[in-house]
């Protein structure tokens, strides 16, 4: 069985829809500027390798991610662009989101946003539009990132005999990298296209998506079993990583060792799903 | 391997989902342990510790713990101050466990899905993977059993340390205790000769971070995920709101004041997870201390004031000559009385005149 957080959360997204409510309360602030929503692309529908997020074990040890066949089965529209500070400032002004923590204001990627930050834009876009905007899974993302996604930094197969093996390859592999730290966020576009035409991916604005932290078992080339932990979300960028959902500032929250993220920010999806699809999704439950 | 443990410190909607996740890997050459008698201990709550011999009776052996991780709001002072703790088995600090050098400490850490965050635990006392924190991370839903040979004797600090700003952000939430590994044959002086403790106790001690509103009162957050972007501007600024033992302004104090009797010999452990601190006793000393807790060197003898470095825990030995209320404190006298950190004990006895008399009362001064 393919790791499908949809299945994995089936049971709990009916009671959170109940308990939390769905639409953010945006209503009666209808006074604000005209909201504008940048420029999509849609992705057609496809296939492709997908090394999965989360921690792995295999007869009790750490394994590898497996790297499981996937399928985007609708087209997907997404943001070309990360927000920008200037569309995310609108949500400020209408008292739907929290003032970002951000370097810059005006026309670059809005930085200093959580992972709640970023949802409480999503559903005041939504409220604002009247349509679905929502954060990508980690799936759709990689999609979205085509030749530009890296997934995390391996650690091996290493040696069920002696854990530190593992440990020493994922730091050197990341050390490898040599990332240097580039914190100042740029303009949009300054990071170029992918071959998909979308922009910016993997430049030094690190993003959002819905899906949940996880430890999962494997059995065979599968996911036997799988222990989310919503209260951690999968970030993607230069690399993939893992960030706690209020966590503002990548650097505090990152990486120990070479690369942390220099910046949170986030793009959206737009979405033709229907409405339990898409509340489901919006609340992060996959 | 920090890259991703870095991350998980989440909060919010845990899914308590579907099947278990297999235990912790067991890490091997595992047959000689495999033979050892094992034992399991029940933690008690500090300021007291678990019954355990001085001197180890037979060889060594396997000694088993378990605590549970609570993450729940707990006040630090009289005012009702709120800190989102989070604790080790419920208390902070959380228990001392004592075991003899060349033991195996084998704990189970539970984190319920009634928590929010993933932890982990960092045994100074443990040689390797960041002191266990590697081999221990559980979300909430997990457990994970870790086993260390206690290979030096001593007093040594243990925290939580899941990766990055959280490390001490979850240290100054309460997530600290110690290990005692006493050395086979028990405790000695500077001169070798064996010595006994009749009452040990053990402190541990915290500064506290709790962000203040417009007014300057204590903020309260509905949970600890909420408090972490104004707690750690306030962590950067290195002055804690309060210093205090057990958790608490006040916790060994009156009610709970500890207890002794003249010429009872007790040994006082006092942890410092983050923090230096400079325990005193109030009209007594400390007969043997070891600073650094660490029993293969002699201890210090006679002393004053002693030091505990922060990310460590000492062992101060005394035997009381005197009855009375002593207090027991962080020679920062502001950090005592300002800010908490003070303890009392409470010995009862006879007095003895040639240690001290009042030869005079006071009286209008003589002309
Ligand atoms: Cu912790």
């Amino acid at each position: 069985m393919s790791f499908d957080p949809v299945f994995t959360f089936g049971t709990i997204a009916a009671a959170a829809l109940i308990g939390l409510g769905v639409s953010h309360a945006v209503d009666g602030s209808q006074s604000g500027a005209p909201v504008a929503v940048g420029e999509l692309v849609v992705l057609a529908p496809g296939s492709f390798n997908h090394s999965q997020p989360g921690e792995f074990l295999k007869d009790n040890h750490p394994a590898p991610a497996p790297v499981l066949k996937e399928t985007i089965d609708t087209p997907l529209e997404i943001m070309k662009f990360q927000v920008s500070a200037t569309d995310y400032d609108r949500c400020v002004s209408d008292g739907a989101c929290k003032a970002a923590d951000s370097r810059r204001a005006g026309n670059v990627p809005a930085t200093g946003v959580s992972f709640t930050d970023a949802q409480a834009y999503a559903n005041w876009l939504s409220a604002r539009t009247g349509e679905t905007w929502r954060l990508p899974t980690d799936l759709e993302w990689a999609y979205a990132a085509g030749e530009r996604f890296r997934a995390d930094i391996e650690a091996g197969e290493g040696d069920p005999a002696d854990p530190a093996r593992r440990w020493l390859t994922q730091y050197r592999n990341e050390v490898a990298l040599g990332r240097k730290s580039d914190p100042e966020p740029r303009a949009p576009g300054s990071f170029g296209l992918n071959s998909k035409g979308v922009a910016d991916i993997a430049g030094n604005v690190w993003e959002w998506t819905s899906t949940c932290y996880a430890h999962a078992t494997m059995s065979g080339g599968g996911i036997a079993s799988s222990i989310s932990n919503c209260g951690v979300h999968v970030v993607e960028g230069f690399h993939r990583t893992y960030m706690s959902n209020f966590i503002r500032d990548g650097k505090s929250g990152g990486c120990a060792v070479g690369t942390p993220p220099d910046n949170l920010g986030f793009r959206l999806v737009h979405d033709h799903g229907g409405f339990l699809q898409a509340a489901v999704r919006r609340l992060g439950l996959i | 391997m920090l890259t991703r443990r870095e991350a998980l410190l989440g909060s919010v909607l845990t899914a308590a989902a579907v099947a278990t996740l297999g235990s912790a890997p067991v890490m091997a050459a595992a047959k000689d342990v495999a033979g050892l008698p094992r034992e399991k201990v029940t933690l008690v709550a500090p300021p007291f510790v678990h019954a355990h011999d001085q001197v180890a009776k037979g060889g060594p052996k396997v000694v088993e713990f378990t605590m549970k991780i609570e993450e729940k709001p707990m006040d630090i002072d009289a005012d009702g101050t709120q800190l989102n703790a989070m604790t080790y088995n419920g208390s902070i600090p959380g228990p001392l466990m004592v075991v003899h050098e060349g033991d195996y400490l084998e704990l189970t850490l539970i984190n319920p899905d009634t928590n929010t965050l993933a932890h982990n635990i960092d045994f100074h006392a443990a040689t390797g993977a960041l002191g266990g924190g590697g081999l221990t991370l559980v979300n909430p839903g997990e457990q994970v059993t870790l086993r260390f040979k206690a290979t030096r004797p001593g007093t040594f600090v243990y925290h939580c340390a899941p990766g990055g700003a959280m490390i001490p952000w979850h240290v100054v939430s309460g997530m600290s205790g110690a290990v005692m590994v006493l050395p086979r044959d028990g405790l000695k002086d500077d001169k070798g000769k064996p010595v006994h403790y009749d009452r040990i106790y053990y402190i541990g001690e915290n500064d506290f971070y709790i962000p203040r509103d417009e007014q300057g009162k204590f903020k309260k957050y509905d949970s600890a995920g909420d408090n972490y972007d104004d707690t750690v501007k306030v962590m950067r600024g290195l002055i804690p709101t309060h210093v205090v033992f057990n958790g608490k302004a006040g916790s060994l104090t009156g009610q709970n004041a500890m207890k002794a009797k003249v010429g009872e010999t007790v040994l006082i452990v006092h942890s410092q997870a983050n923090r230096d601190t400079r325990p005193h006793l109030i009209g007594g000393h400390g007969d043997f201390v070891w600073e650094g807790g660490k029993f293969a060197n002699p201890p210090a003898k006679d002393m004053e004031t002693w030091f505990i470095r922060g990310g460590s825990a000492g062992a101060a030995l005394y035997t009381f000559r005197q009855p009375g209320v002593y207090a027991y404190v962080n020679h920062n006298l502001i950090e005592a009385v300002e800010l908490g950190a003070t303890a009392h004990f409470t010995v009862d006895g006879s007095w003895d005149d040639d240690l001290m008399m009042q030869v005079e009362p006071p009286k209008a001064i003589a002309s």
